[in-house]
């Protein structure tokens, strides 16, 4: 193909240029000036002037603005626009377009399982001749390559990534930011001793509109992480581990006793309060719980805007249960994949997996980079959890992504119902086992 | 109001104090409605006026009581979203062309069906309201795919042809149920007088159906103003520049449900033209219209 | 934008005038014709272009429909009835279905019930235009907005903090302790709090055209009852009920059917979880959420039969109106 003869040279260049701008961590932001020398976009594209790229995503508000923001010095360099849409109907849209042919350059893509199918039914390009692979594997957090992957090709890329399974708590109460309890069995009885005037040891909440029951679903997966380790885990989501196995029953009866049952207001509240301000009694006074179990992204969610970062909140990892496994962090993140192999498509996609590209986003704060190289993050907190992803022995990606479609809902709607009350444990496992016997056969 | 009393051969007529008491049952009943009906929307009024945080946080009456904090970021924040004058624009382009065209195509139906007999009529009608219950979701892959072909997909015309199709079963059922029952002897003497049906649909038929017809209006534009589905899918892949207000304004919401206190917002300001429509469209509601004709 | 303005002008006044002259047109043609194939023909010729759009848009997706939803997920072979036979045995299908009876039943009686009453009593206040607007509202607010009026609605919080929803707070006034409305159970308690959204939102609706109906009545037929010494109830229920019966038919049909495929207000409220799911929503998620067009097909073609009671109603009542007419 007469591309590869630019593409080496073009390579070499982006790599230079990533390695001047990583070097130099003051480099200045890429905001609307044109195209510098130092801190320009490192592909070296040629012009696109007067050409466009679809984009559809699920970012809207600020995530939206810092996307925009994000691609606005590819458009200064290449003269070519990118036309956004943000929408939370992503899987209406993506089927219908798989089905009928009619779809965007690029699409926000739901999970790695949905990636696969487009993949599967021909609708997604693969990225291997778009993308340096090997530039790209460098980079890239281990595990979130291979979750890109499909039938051997590259489909998917992550634009932003997500730690799951932190422990978020108040300093004002208890500061555990240089002495974290290193096991399960030391947050209990740590925490227990020092809940003070804290009404309760958890701040629990799973409400998420259509997605209610998520945040039940990441404990689950983090104890079963935890307690089993990757490679359980992994058997799990495959679907080759039953729901009704020792380990996964071991892991929910942790949850309903230690979790639900010591949680502000109880499973029912639990399932009344949007997740999004389920952590704001960590400040209150009294504060309503003593720990937050959530993401990383919830720094940009309910309260804690509002709050200062390592004064009014800090986190520490999730605990080791079985030290074998005490090393292993959950991740998460946006997978991107391209519909059309148009050049402005290609330049674009080759551009979002830079580092400078996502620093852009990173800067702007709320988001952590699936780019080993960029680490300009606005605090000490968000560091650590970016380092956390780049650097992490055993990166696993959320199970229930992973897990098909089916089997992920009815594993959030089964969550809910159980932390209800309404439904047992014994129960919960028999219908999740129930969904799987059909979900895993298609 | 009825004057002084006249001869009451069955009954005695209601004296004052039943009168008044009725009048008092009538006011009451409609307070309570208009009350609990108002409620819930006063609430998300008072809220939109109120700082993101504090509507976390506590109920929407503390609005109404000292220290107020209030404030107007949430309309500004909105008022600010990139595009939003455009998908104001979109949104009237879409939404005009699909409120006229399905009325004007579901009226002449609507006049066959109850005014000119031919076999089949009933049975027809019904599987036409039959129609009513096809869910939308699953004509969006057939009809995308004919619009592709067509070339048409990511263009107003598009959605112009879907709402009208999707619009149909109910117009039609609305206009046939009251031209239907509009007297028969009006038609009859002007079929006498030789008027054609074409004078007879658009001389008489279509001013007495001047309710109706403002309330299918009224409904359409509603409709079609508050859609987001159809428009994203028709429209969105190919040509983001033409989509409607709503998908601006659901955007306003991220990938993860945070930001939706600004929804409150958006909903008045979205709401403001279709009140308008609903206003202006009321005074068709007169009784009389068809007056002086004997009916029953 | 100039462009586009054009376009749309020449769309809003274009196509009713190519309709109008369309209509004008085949009655020129019919006049070639005798004066007995006129009116077999005419009928057609005025239902053309709604028939044409029914066809495209309705009727073309509904066959693919039939015939998808007798295939596997794939879309490659032929399954027969075994979509049908997953969905009758699945238990959340027919929770699913419990509640739609629910919604049925609830949702037509509300709506219609209230909007009848809203019509007939705002007939004689002269604040009448305010009391309809104010009803109105709720239809005009998108469902996303909606669902946030009600979110403020049911908020709840545990026992002994403050509450912020309207309803418990109000519950919390008189002494009770607050409920959770979208998570209780109970004598399918959540299920009803979503109906309450969406009576609120569609009373308007009812009213609207009841009212509609109700201007349309001769004053002079209820005057001269009122004279003749009748109250008001008999007035209503020998002249004014009897004539709306056809509107309320009308009204209801549409609102039943609106319960059929009701999904907006439980996908954002509680996602169907809880005992609140209800089969338009089960429709979407295998559609769009699991990809098996197969499933959703065949729940599809179950809302169609459902309805085929509600159709033969309506030709009953077809029936009985024109042997008045």
């Amino acid at each position: 193909m007469t591309r590869a003869r630019y593409l080496a040279p073009l390579m070499a260049l982006g790599l230079v240029l990533a390695a001047c701008t990583s070097a130099s961590p003051s480099a200045s932001p890429g905001t609307s000036s044109g195209p510098s020398a130092s801190a320009g976009p490192s592909t070296g594209e040629d012009d696109l002037t007067g050409q466009s790229v679809t984009v559809i995503g699920t970012w809207g508000d600020a995530e939206e603005e810092a996307f925009l923001a994000m691609v606005k010095p590819w458009e200064d360099a290449t003269g070519a626009t990118v036309k956004y849409t943000g929408t939370r109907d992503i899987n209406t849209i993506l089927t219908t377009g798989v089905a009928s042919g009619v779809l965007p350059d690029l699409a926000g893509l739901p999970g790695p399982g949905q990636m696969a199918e487009y993949a599967a039914a021909g609708a997604l390009k693969p990225l291997d001749d778009v993308l340096d692979i090997a530039t790209y594997e460098s980079e890239t957090a281990s595990g979130l390559v291979s979750l890109g992957q499909a039938d051997g090709s590259t489909f998917g890329v992550f634009i932003k990534a997500s730690v799951k399974g932190l422990i978020w708590f108040n300093p004002g109460l208890y500061d555990y930011t240089d002495n974290a309890p290193a096991t399960w069995d030391d947050l209990l009885t740590q925490g227990a001793a020092n809940q003070g005037s804290a009404q309760a040891l958890w701040c629990l909440g799973i409400e998420s509109g259509a997605a209610s029951g998520w945040p039940a679903t990441d404990w689950i997966e983090q104890i079963v992480l935890h307690q089993a380790g990757p490679d359980v885990y992994n058997q799990w989501w495959a679907g080759d581990l039953a729901w009704d196995s020792p380990e996964i029953r071991g892991a929910f009866e942790v949850y309903m006793n230690d979790v639900v049952g010591k949680s502000f207001g109880g499973g029912t509240n639990a399932v009344a309060t949007s997740f999004l301000t389920a952590g704001d009694p960590l400040f209150t006074s009294p504060q309503g719980c003593e720990f937050f179990h959530q993401a990383s992204f919830i720094t940009g969610l309910g309260d804690f805007p509002n709050r200062t970062a390592g004064t009014d909140y800090n986190a520490f990892p999730f605990p080791s249960i079985n030290d074998a496994y005490a090393n292993a962090v959950e991740g998460a993140g946006d997978l991107f994949g391209m519909f059309h192999d148009t050049p402005a498509a290609k330049s674009l996609m080759r551009y979002l997996v830079t580092a400078d590209a996502q620093n852009i986003w990173v800067r702007i704060g709320g988001a952590l980079s699936a780019n080993k190289n960029a680490s300009d993050y606005p605090d000490d907190i968000s560091s650590t959890m970016g380092s956390m992803v780049a650097n992490a022995e055993m990166l696993v990606f959320d199970a229930s992504d992973q897990m098909p479609a089916a089997m992920n809902e009815a594993f959030w709607s089964t969550m809910v119902s159980l932390t209800n009350g309404s439904i047992t444990i014994d129960k919960a496992l028999s219908d999740l086992d129930a969904v799987a016997a059909d979900a895993y056969g298609s | 109001m009825t004057t002084a009393a006249s001869t009451q051969p069955r009954g005695a007529r209601p004296g004052w104090f039943t009168r008044a008491r009725g009048r008092v049952g009538v006011h009451a009943v409609l307070a309570i409605l208009m009350i609990v009906w108002l409620l819930p929307t006063v609430g998300l009024l008072v809220n939109s006026f109120r700082q993101p945080a504090a509507v976390s946080a506590s109920g929407w009456w503390e609005g109404l009581i000292p220290p107020y904090d209030l404030t107007l970021e949430n309309y500004a924040h909105v008022l600010a979203r990139n595009g939003i004058a455009d998908a104001f624009i979109n949104s009237l382009f879409i939404t005009i062309p699909a409120t006229v065209i399905p009325i004007l195509v579901a009226a002449f139906a609507a006049y066959a069906f109850s005014w000119m007999e031919f076999r089949g009529r009933n049975l027809l009608f019904v599987v036409v309201v039959g129609l009513l219950v096809v869910p939308l979701q699953t004509t969006l892959i057939p009809i995308l795919r004919l619009f592709a072909s067509l070339g048409i997909n990511g263009q107003f015309l598009a959605v112009w042809l879907a709402h009208t199709g999707y619009g149909l079963p109910f117009a039609i059922y609305l206009l046939r149920n009251y031209m239907g029952g509009l007297p028969r002897e009006v038609f009859e003497s002007a079929a006498i007088d030789g008027a054609s049906p074409v004078t007879s649909f658009f001389r008489l038929a279509l001013p007495m159906s001047v309710p109706v017809i403002a309330a299918l209006a009224i409904f359409q534009f509603l409709f079609v103003w508050n859609d987001l589905l159809v428009a994203l899918i028709y429209i969105g892949a190919a040509n983001p520049d033409n989509l409607p207000l709503t998908v601006n304004l659901a955007n306003l919401v991220n990938s993860l449900g945070g930001g939706w206190q600004a929804l409150g917002a958006a909903a008045f300001l979205s709401m403001a033209l279709p009140l308008v429509v609903f206003f202006s469209l009321q005074r068709f509601f007169v009784r009389g219209i068809v007056g002086g004709s004997v009916k029953g | 934008m100039d462009d586009r303005l054009i376009t749309a002008i020449v769309v809003v006044v274009g196509v009713p005038g190519v309709l109008v002259g369309y209509i004008w047109g085949t009655e020129q043609v019919l006049r070639l014709f005798g004066g007995r194939t006129q009116p077999r023909i005419r009928p057609w010729l005025w239902l053309l272009p709604a028939l044409g759009f029914l066809g495209v848009f309705l009727v073309y997706p509904t066959i693919g429909t039939i015939i998808r939803s007798l295939q596997d997920k794939a879309g490659t072979e032929f399954v027969g009835l075994a979509n049908y036979a997953w969905f009758f045995s699945n238990d959340n299908a027919l929770s699913a279905l419990k509640n739609n009876v629910l919604w049925v039943v609830f949702l037509t009686v509300f709506t219609v019930g209230i909007g009848l009453l809203i019509s007939v009593l705002v007939d004689r206040v002269r604040y009448e235009s305010v009391a309809k607007s104010v009803i109105f509202v709720p239809l005009a607010v998108s469902m996303v907005a909606a669902g946030v009026i009600w979110k403020f609605m049911y908020e709840y919080r545990p026992p002994g903090e403050p509450q912020i929803g309207t309803l418990n707070a109000a519950l919390g006034a008189v002494g009770t302790g607050p409920v959770a409305f979208l998570q209780a159970q109970d004598f399918s308690m959540n299920t009803f709090a979503l109906i309450a959204v969406m009576t609120w939102m569609w009373t308007g609706f009812a009213m609207v055209i009841i009212s509609a109906a109700l201007k349309s009545i001769n004053p002079e037929l209820l005057e001269a009852a009122r004279m003749d010494g009748a109250n008001e109830w008999q007035v209503f229920r020998g002249i004014i009920f009897p004539l709306l019966v056809p509107t309320l038919a009308v009204v209801s049909t549409t609102i039943v059917i609106t319960a059929l495929k009701a999904f907006d207000v439980v996908y954002t409220m509680t996602s169907g979880n809880l005992e609140t799911d209800v089969i338009a929503n089960l429709m979407i998620k295998q559609m769009f959420s699991f990809g098996d067009f197969g499933r959703a097909s065949a729940i599809a073609v179950v809302l169609l039969l459902a309805i085929v009671p509600i159709m033969l109603f309506n030709i009953r009542q077809f029936r009985s109106q024109e042997a008045v007419r």
